[in-house]
């Protein structure tokens, strides 16, 4: 596992993508097959599969780090990541080995065989064997949420590098539901691409933000506009008589979403949509609030009573895949035309329409129709050139996003709590509050939106106003004025402001405003008959 | 009444009516080291060790100074004070206080490895002990600067092979030098910060061994020295400063480079754990040879780590102060680790 903890540092420690590409494409050169496919595995999100708690593991560090297991607890907040703190707090290893990484890979495998005390032998005799740095990645692979700086992009691009691949062809070879119990490297990589995969879906194509005005794209004739929905991106693949849900991170919905099973009744077998999964209000025709389509979120199973409250739809805006063959040559136009064809005439209870073009005349003509992208329940206008292709990836140029400018509100900081991880040893989570009368109710927290600079300035000032301490939390004399951005507002019982926020951040440290004239609670109310 | 006490303006021994690096202006200040969270200006009269002395000068301008070699007992007022090595920089010191029979130990920062620079802490025997854990977490143990040293030597001669220059972010007072010490001169040119050379001729005037180094002034010719090492503040990289350099790789030496979180963080290629302070078995093993029963916690994770103390078996409190946040460099709050 050296030769895959030397990669994972050369990649860790820089923020040059040139460098982390190299890396990567020297270790695909070198590797073994085996190594090779997992590692691919790893960096497309595909994992083994858990077999301990993270209860198990604090403990068992616990014991052989000879520490009380409150003291590793407490530890782990400030480091942010259970694997590094165990990985941090075991003594050096006792004999060290240099084992391949598939070798590690199938004995954690192995251990869903094994009895409790036996996994737990097994994997305190690992830790004795490996470095501080394989020890961590190990512990990164018993415990899942695999993040570690290399997106599956740039894995994909040094391994065309280091194949003579080329990129897009070994991108959708990586798209799907396969792991490396069924495919080797040969057959996933270096075979023809006769037997793909029928749940695969297409590599989605990402939009930037808008920031200039929409002007510099030139002629409104060449685009077409949309509402940007608030939902989930989603794909649906229909093939073989058999349909998938995949969402933008390609993890695999089809069961968090019955209601699409039914689109098996309505479209032929070789289509693939792209669309946004939203809750879904029939009445209203619109959108129902974000909030009621998290509570499907994270659901495996759906209960009934969930399934008449929050009946979900996908608000199609793109067809990649028609009568089995790949559209996105075409362009966006021609596309859309035939997406129409295709769901324009279908019954309404059809799990998916198309999300609707939006007319207009003139670029400022349809400034004025995002104003009012709220009361649709929208974020703002998507615009897609009418000529381009589906792209891969984040691509500047033929698809852009242009929301809202956020909601606003002078807020005053009340309480502060370091961060975690990158930001250990920072006081980055803050409580704010707004007046009524003469107190102040505290209404949302926000964690980011100032430069490393002001959280450096703000955890000085607040190591030196501390009114109170509460375990990690500490009230702060309220001084600090800071200008809350946030996309939506709703009415929410569980918080004592009475409000929720969608998409809190500190926008602007106003050093200029005193905290007296921070809004109030008033505003913040006004604000939710408006807008929520 | 207690030996030492515990003030809004700092650490007061009411037997010898003087305070320890305190934080708002006091008649009689007893130093424990030059960074600027312990050493402040303002006070009427200072007294530091002689090794410190220069430093002091060097940062607070004109001040009334008095020094004592270490280990050389004083008598203040009805108090005994001592000045013993602290091992955290050049002249750092603990300082010792005995009031009839009674020792009580003010750490200031120290550090226990011994770095074959500064003078070597020195255990002292006392009831009380009032330590710094700004790293008092077991996620935190260094390993030897012997394999640190080779680490960074590997990374600049690498670099150097490449013809890229090697930026070495550290504090300029301490981290440098110590760095200085560590490197391995033969790989090629060494290039300093202001703020770093004029912390090293100080130190060089006191016999404080350094090998040679250029000052980058603003007519340096970064290509005049291809392959070299260059040492400055964290706040001058990603400066104008440091670009001058062109495509260089930038390190950092701290032990928050312990921290994945951390390193990602600060962004450079590199981070080194190099701590100028006690890591989690130094800590622990300092306060045991103390022999100290009462233990005060000041700056760091003091909560946690006096809840560990008392579950051993020792009187621990957390003691707030205001050491650790010095905010005359932008970047202290993680840096003077």
């Amino acid at each position: 596992m050296k030769d895959f903890a030397a990669l994972f540092t050369a990649v860790d420690q820089t923020t040059k993508t040139t460098i982390k590409t190299r890396a990567l494409a020297d270790y695909f050169s070198q590797a073994s097959d085996d190594d090779k496919l997992w590692t691919i595995a790893l960096f497309s999100g595909r994992r083994p599969k858990r077999a301990v708690t993270t209860t198990q593991l604090r403990e068992w560090a616990a014991e052989r780090a000879g520490i009380p297991l409150w003291l590793l607890e407490e530890s782990y907040p400030i480091v942010g990541d259970l694997a590094e703190t165990i990985a941090l707090v075991l003594p050096p290893p006792a004999e060290e080995t240099d084992r391949p990484l598939s070798h590690w890979i199938n004995d954690l495998r192995a251990l869903a065989q094994v009895d409790i005390d036996t996994r737990r032998d097994r994997i305190v005799a690992a830790w004795d064997q490996l470095d501080a740095t394989e020890r961590f990645l190990f512990n990164k692979l018993l415990t899942g949420g695999w993040r570690i700086g290399v997106s599956q992009k740039l894995m994909t691009r040094a391994l065309a590098q280091a194949t003579g691949q080329d990129e897009a062809a070994l991108a959708l070879k990586l798209m799907g539901g396969w792991t490396p119990d069924d495919v080797s490297y040969r057959t996933l990589i270096e075979a023809d691409d006769g037997s793909a995969d029928l749940s695969r879906p297409y590599p989605f194509y990402l939009a930037y933000q808008l920031d200039d005005p929409p002007e510099t794209l030139g002629d409104p004739e060449e685009w077409q506009a949309e509402w940007k929905w608030d939902g989930i991106r989603g794909q649906l693949v229909v093939r073989g008589g058999e349909h998938h849900v995949w969402s933008r991170g390609e993890e695999l919905m089809t069961d968090r979403f019955p209601e699409f099973a039914r689109a098996r009744d309505f479209l032929p077998d070789g289509t693939v949509i792209d669309g946004e999964i939203a809750a879904w209000d029939a009445e209203a025709v619109m959108p129902m609030p974000f909030n009621t389509l998290q509570s499907r979120i994270g659901r495996k199973t759906v209960p009934k009573k969930l399934l008449t409250e929050a009946p979900v739809i996908m608000l199609a805006y793109d067809l990649l895949e028609e009568a089995g063959t790949d559209l996105r040559e075409t362009p966006m136009a021609d596309r859309r035309a035939r997406l129409e064809a295709l769901i324009a005439p279908l019954p309404a209870e059809a799990p998916l329409r198309p999300s609707p073009l939006i007319d207009f005349a003139d670029w400022e003509n349809l400034a004025r129709q995002r104003a009012t992208a709220r009361e649709f329940r929208a974020e703002g206008v998507m615009l897609k050139r009418k000529g381009s292709p589906y792209l891969s990836g984040r691509k500047k140029g033929d698809w852009w996003k242009w929301k809202l400018d956020p909601l606003v509100i002078d807020a005053v900081m009340i309480y502060a709590q370091q961060g975690a991880g990158r930001r250990a040893n920072l006081f980055t989570d803050f409580t704010f509050a707004v007046w009524d009368a003469e107190t102040l109710v505290p209404f949302t927290k926000a964690y980011s939106g100032l430069t490393d600079a002001e959280f450096r300035k703000i955890t000085a000032w607040v190591r030196r106003n501390t009114v109170e301490r509460y375990g990690p939390v500490r009230q702060v004399t309220p001084e600090h004025v800071f200008e809350i951005a946030f996309e939506g507002i709703q009415a929410s019982p569980r918080h004592k402001s009475g409000v929720a926020l969608r998409f809190p951040r500190m926008s602007r440290w106003r050093h200029d405003k005193p905290k007296e004239e921070a809004n109030t609670l008033e505003d913040l109310k006004a604000m939710l008959a408006a807008y929520g | 009444m207690a030996v030492l006490t515990f003030t809004d303006r700092g650490i007061y021994c009411p037997a010898g009516d003087f305070f320890v690096d305190p934080w708002r202006p006091v008649d009689r200040a007893l130093i424990t080291h030059g960074h600027a969270d312990h050493a402040r200006p303002g006070h009427n009269r200072y007294l530091a060790t002689e090794a410190a002395a220069p430093v002091m000068r060097h940062r607070l301008g004109e001040i009334d100074l008095d020094t004592v070699a270490y280990g050389k007992a004083l008598t203040i007022g009805d108090a005994k004070v001592s000045f013993h090595p602290a091992g955290h920089i050049p002249g750092s010191a603990q300082i010792r206080v005995e009031v009839g029979g009674e020792v009580w130990v003010v750490s200031g920062d120290y550090k226990t490895e011994a770095d074959g620079f500064c003078e070597d802490f020195e255990p002292v025997r006392c009831h009380s002990f009032i330590t710094e854990c700004t790293f008092g977490l077991p996620v935190f143990s260094w390993v030897s600067q012997a394999a640190v040293a080779a680490e960074i030597n590997a990374w600049w001669a690498a670099n150097a092979a490449e013809g890229r220059a090697s930026l070495l972010g550290a504090y300029s007072l301490g981290k440098a030098q110590r760095l200085l010490a560590l490197v391995n001169p033969k790989i090629g040119p060494i290039l300093t910060h202001g703020a770093v050379e004029g912390t090293n001729a100080v130190l060089r005037g006191q016999g404080y061994a350094l090998p040679e180094t250029v000052q980058v002034l603003p007519d340096t010719d970064p290509k005049a020295h291809p392959g070299a090492l260059v040492l400055a503040p964290p706040s001058a990289l990603g400066t104008p400063w440091a670009r001058r350099f062109g495509p260089a790789s930038t390190g950092f030496a701290s032990g928050w480079m312990r921290l994945r979180g951390v390193r990602r963080r600060r962004a450079a290629d590199r981070g080194f754990v190099l701590s100028d302070h006690a890591d989690w078995p130094g800590l622990i093993g300092a306060i045991r040879e103390t022999g100290a029963e009462n233990i005060y916690a000041t700056h760091g994770y003091t909560d946690i780590f006096a809840r560990w103390m008392n579950s051993e078996g020792w009187n621990a409190e957390v003691v707030p102060t205001e050491f650790g946040t010095d905010e005359d460099d932008d970047a202290a709050v993680t840096d003077a680790a």
